[in-house]
């Protein structure tokens, strides 16, 4: 392909994880419909934004702030399948909060992946005081908060742009809009099509990309990093996708948008295009596929049997770490 | 970005009159403001907030409006544009000096938190922005009622950077509700320049952001922003939604009667600053114009002296508020 | 009389709210066509239009200050949080403005203002999906804040809290929207803000509560019974302001009063509760007043085993109840 530095193996890496992040996201579906987990967030239709980016930057060295959505990204992020399954289970072993936070709650201190809370773009905000940090200490991090469209119409978000544009912060704003908040499309949302337009108002570029190919995300991410990195200040990207099944397992879609609508969608579902593209290029070949297959069936029903066994939280460390000391 | 165009006065919707009746406001709210200053240092009036500077934008503001069916949320330094809405230096000098009967709060908020039920002047409190947010429910309801009238909300740029300003533009934008955003961007947010507030020149193109107009004007220029909020209170007649409003202008005082601007703006920056003064600009227009002359002005200035005078015996002499009124209207009904 | 649920009986009040007064509108987020995410709202948007149930932004602080300005310009908005722990991004507009707007301006203005939003736990919500947020509000002259914890209150507290001419914070329970019912009165009636109601008569041991804690306590004191303890149960339903005729009434009566909630124990409704029963009715008391409330700890967490730990249930109160009978 183009000279971006994504080679074969890169690619491969890349599906590997889309693909992954489609099995385990499957996977909890069928956990929650057998009363084993009382709530999913899904990244399902996601993957190709949120892996993309991820192969961008320095994963485990840079710093993420994710919302729910970002399951795809977490695991391309190095969060494994077991960790997740950990989380998603309430186990105490779960990295992410053992086990005090509902599910896709992300944060991982190991990998600089910052802890969220659920009150939406209170991230972006956390993601411009990290990039404050490594201006300040010059220790040439990027930091990059992801959020939905609907977030954006939170204060927050805007006195984060804001922020980061005036200290010229290394910090990339990247808006997975995929055209719902729960259940509110985006024209009543906002009254612009583009989420990218408000960075004109920050004096920051404002990027548009095509969400469901991941070596486009990894183009524009890979640009904005380099531009955060240069001193040059933050970027706001906006990867348009959509969302495969409903907001979360509490949650029925068909009160808001037809099964028309969603088979449409699907016809770009990124997984697909992005396997027939590695086909048609040599990359992958159907050995492979089935070979990688097999491995992403084993590593989801490994990281299902060991959370499944891992001890739940003792109810005596309710009262920890309230306080560090007091 | 849309420019305003000025028109000459043949061009304009404003006689003679309302033309002089502009810069009258300009000059009473000048000269009440002054005295105000002198009540401060008299130790009469424990605080002042000042909007020498922007009484263009304010007086022309108002008065493109209609005070019997439209509303304004003001900001703290609006006295300009209260006084032209219809709120009297009396009233105004009530709240200054905290009396019972003054109509913002009847002593209750520090001055300058203006606020006038009848006058359709919506109360306001000193966390900035959150006016806004307001503006568009009052636009918005006037939209749901079918009201025919518009809601204008002012605010400094500083302001502009708070969330409430980003979540009410957004939301007006999508529910399209009869409303103008006025920025009086003076430059400071108290002591902070513009450029560290924020990484752009103009708040207008925020708009963009929103999917509204944004429009620059020039502050000193009256007439001009009289055109644009005009303009700008038609559209959103027409239903065509909330305009943003930038009027470039100076704020001649420090922030406040606690504040020192000498350690955050040169002398020779602000006399730059005072060539940009709305009311001599304004004189001499008229002049120009032969719509004014030294007799005129003579005869104007006498009669501000009476009426801010007045103001001042006015409101020493009225009293202040009953301390056993400290529990009154925490709730409509007294709760048991 | 109808057998409704909790939520019906909300659906119900805010559907005869609505067809009775043409100014009252609701919004906030997924309202309108999802009919909330819980579905109390479900059906409004057909019955009532787009007008009048509108799908908002998703900004809090916007959806409560945009309320503010209609609620002056003549509307009754009955805005939605969507989780009552969302509702701290409007903090400032529910606390600066629409508390204090009335007084700051004299009088001259107020805010008429329902502010809907289901809270609690218990049902794996964890730190974001599962706070009790009443005592922050509670503390605020300015606003009133009830908290149902019956269907027919329900529905009485939200006609009580339109009409009422102040903001009122109206704080449901997840946990109860569907595991409680109740008979409700299909015709309009009233229950007045500031009013609490003797759930139960007994002779021992008073608890004050409210919430879910209601039908919590009086299953405490159905079992206690069978041990020969009789529990007098008062349900508050309105912890701003409180009624402090009736929590004196029954400590004076019982001599011994235990006082739960499910938010957490320090700064919470019983310690002002227990403040007004110590300064008004000390020599009645047999008994130290003794709290019943959650952990101090900042939320509760999901993992079953630590939310069970967080949260009051029956078990703990009938426990804690019996001790307090034997003292």
């Amino acid at each position: 392909m183009s000279d971006n530095g994504l080679t074969p193996e890169l690619m491969l890496d890349m599906y590997y994880h889309m693909a992954l992040a489609r099995a385990v996201d499957d996977r909890m579906w069928i956990l929650n419909r057998q009363g084993r987990a009382p709530v999913v967030y899904t990244s399902n239709g996601h993957e190709a934004a949120q892996v993309g980016s991820a192969f961008a930057l320095n994963r485990g060295e840079d710093w993420i702030v994710p919302y729910y959505r970002d399951l795809a990204l977490v695991l391309a992020w190095g969060m494994t399948p077991r960790e997740i399954m950990l989380h998603l289970l309430g186990r105490a072993d779960d990295p992410n909060s053992g086990g005090r936070q509902m599910p896709a709650h992300w944060g991982h201190a190991k990998l600089n992946i910052l802890t969220t809370g659920s009150v939406v773009a209170t991230q972006d905000i956390h993601a411009a005081g990290l990039a404050l940090a490594s201006k300040v200490l010059k220790d040439g991090r990027v930091s990059v908060a992801y959020f939905g469209e609907g977030s954006t119409s939170q204060g927050e978000f805007h006195e984060a742009l804001n922020f980061a544009a005036v200290h010229k912060l290394p910090v990339i704003f990247f808006n997975e809009n995929n055209g719902y908040a729960i259940s509110v499309p985006s024209r009543k949302q906002m009254a612009v099509q583009d989420v990218a337009a408000r960075a004109s108002g920050y004096g920051m570029p404002g990027v548009i990309v095509d969400g469901n190919d991941p070596v486009k995300v990894y183009e524009v991410v890979r640009e904005a990093a380099d531009r955060a990195r240069r001193g040059e200040g933050p970027t706001l990207v906006e990867a348009k996708t959509y969302r495969f099944v409903p907001h979360s397992s509490d949650d029925d879609d068909r009160a808001y948008r037809s099964r028309e609508e969603v088979a449409e969608a699907k016809k770009r579902d990124p997984i697909m295009m992005f396997e027939a593209r590695l086909k048609e290029a040599g990359i992958l070949t159907d050995e492979k596929l089935a070979e990688m297959q097999k491995k992403i069936k084993d590593v989801v029903n490994d990281a299902t049997d060991y959370a499944e066994k891992a001890p739940l939280p003792d109810p005596a460390t309710l009262g920890d770490h309230v306080y560090g000391t007091l | 970005m849309a420019k305003a165009k000025k028109k000459g006065l043949h061009g304009l919707d404003l006689d003679v009159e309302q033309i002089r009746t502009m810069y009258y406001y300009m000059v009473l709210s000048r000269e009440l403001d002054k005295r105000i200053w002198i009540l401060n240092r008299q130790g009469k009036s424990a605080f002042v907030i000042s909007g020498q500077g922007q009484e263009g934008v304010q007086v022309a503001a108002a008065m493109a409006l209609h005070p019997e069916t439209d509303w304004i949320a003001p900001y703290y330094r609006d006295m300009a544009m209260v006084m032209a809405f219809g709120m009297t230096p009396r009233e105004v000098m009530l709240g200054q000096m905290g009396r019972a009967a003054d109509p913002s709060s009847g002593g209750r908020q520090m001055p300058a938190h203006y606020g006038h039920q009848p006058k359709h002047i919506l109360t306001g409190s000193s966390p900035v922005a959150t006016q806004v947010v307001h503006a568009v429910g009052i636009a918005w309801s006037m939209k749901l009622q079918g009201q025919a009238g518009v809601a204008l909300t002012s605010l400094g740029e500083g302001s502009t950077n708070q969330g409430e300003f980003h979540e009410a533009l957004n939301f007006a934008a999508v529910h399209k509700v009869p409303l103008i955003v006025l920025v009086e961007n003076n430059g400071y947010a108290i002591s902070v320049p513009q450029e560290k507030e924020m990484a752009i020149q103009d708040v207008a193109v925020r708009a963009q952001g929103y999917g509204i107009p944004g429009v620059v004007v020039k502050g000193s220029d009256p007439l001009e922003v009289y055109q644009v909020i005009r303009e700008a209170r038609s559209r959103a007649l027409r239903g065509e939604g909330t305009t943003l409003v930038e009027a470039k202008t100076h704020r001649f005082t420090a922030h406040s009667s606690d504040d020192d601007d000498r350690s955050y703006r040169s002398r020779e920056h602000l006399e730059e600053e005072k060539k940009d003064d709305p009311i001599p600009r304004m004189r001499e227009w008229m002049e120009s114009e032969k719509l004014w002359d030294k007799d005129a002005e003579d005869a104007l200035m006498k009669r501000i002296k009476h009426e801010v005078d007045d103001a001042t015996e006015f409101a020493e002499a009225s009293p202040l508020p009953a301390a056993e009124t400290i529990y009154d209207h925490v709730y409509g009904s007294s709760p048991a | 009389m109808a057998e409704l649920s909790y939520l019906e009986a909300i659906r119900e009040g805010l559907r005869q709210e609505m067809e009775r007064d043409s100014r009252i509108i609701i919004y906030g987020e997924d309202v309108g066509v999802r009919g909330g995410v819980f579905r109390v709202t479900e059906g409004l948007q057909k019955q009532f239009g787009e007008d009048r149930v509108i799908d908002s932004p998703l900004a809090e602080a916007a959806i409560i200050g945009t309320a503010i300005g209609a609620a002056v310009n003549g509307l009754r908005p009955i805005p939605e949080i969507q989780f009552a722990d969302f509702i701290f991004p409007a903090i400032n507009q529910i606390v600066q403005e629409a508390a204090r707007i009335r007084y700051r301006s004299n009088g001259a203005f107020h805010v008429p203002l329902v502010i809907r939003a289901p809270f609690g736990g218990g049902v794996h919500g964890a730190l974001y999906h599962s706070q009790s947020v009443e005592a922050f509000f509670a503390h605020v002259p300015g606003l009133k804040v009830v908290v149902p914890g019956t269907p027919y209150d329900a529905k009485g507290l939200l006609a009580a809290a339109v009409q009422d001419e102040d903001p009122v914070l109206y704080f449901e329970h997840k946990a109860a929207y569907r595991s409680l019912k109740g008979e409700v009165p299909e015709e309009r009636y009233l229950i007045p803000i500031g009013q609490a109601d003797l759930k139960r008569e007994g002779q021992h041991v008073s608890i004050i509560t409210y919430g879910l804690m209601v039908s919590y306590a009086l299953k405490a004191a159905e079992e206690l019974e069978k041990e020969g303890i009789s529990v007098e149960v008062l349900d508050l339903r309105s912890v701003r302001p409180l009624d402090v005729e009736a929590i004196l009434e029954t400590s004076k009566k019982t001599g011994k009063v235990l006082i739960v909630h499910e938010d957490n124990l320090t700064g919470g409704i019983g310690g002002e509760v227990s403040a007004l029963i110590s300064e008004h009715a000390l020599f009645y008391l047999d008994a130290p007043i003794v709290r019943l409330a959650a952990p101090d700890v900042p939320a509760m967490p999901y993992s079953a085993p630590l939310e069970h730990a967080f949260m009051v249930t029956p078990e703990k109160i009938r426990d804690k109840a019996r001790e307090l009978a034997k003292f």
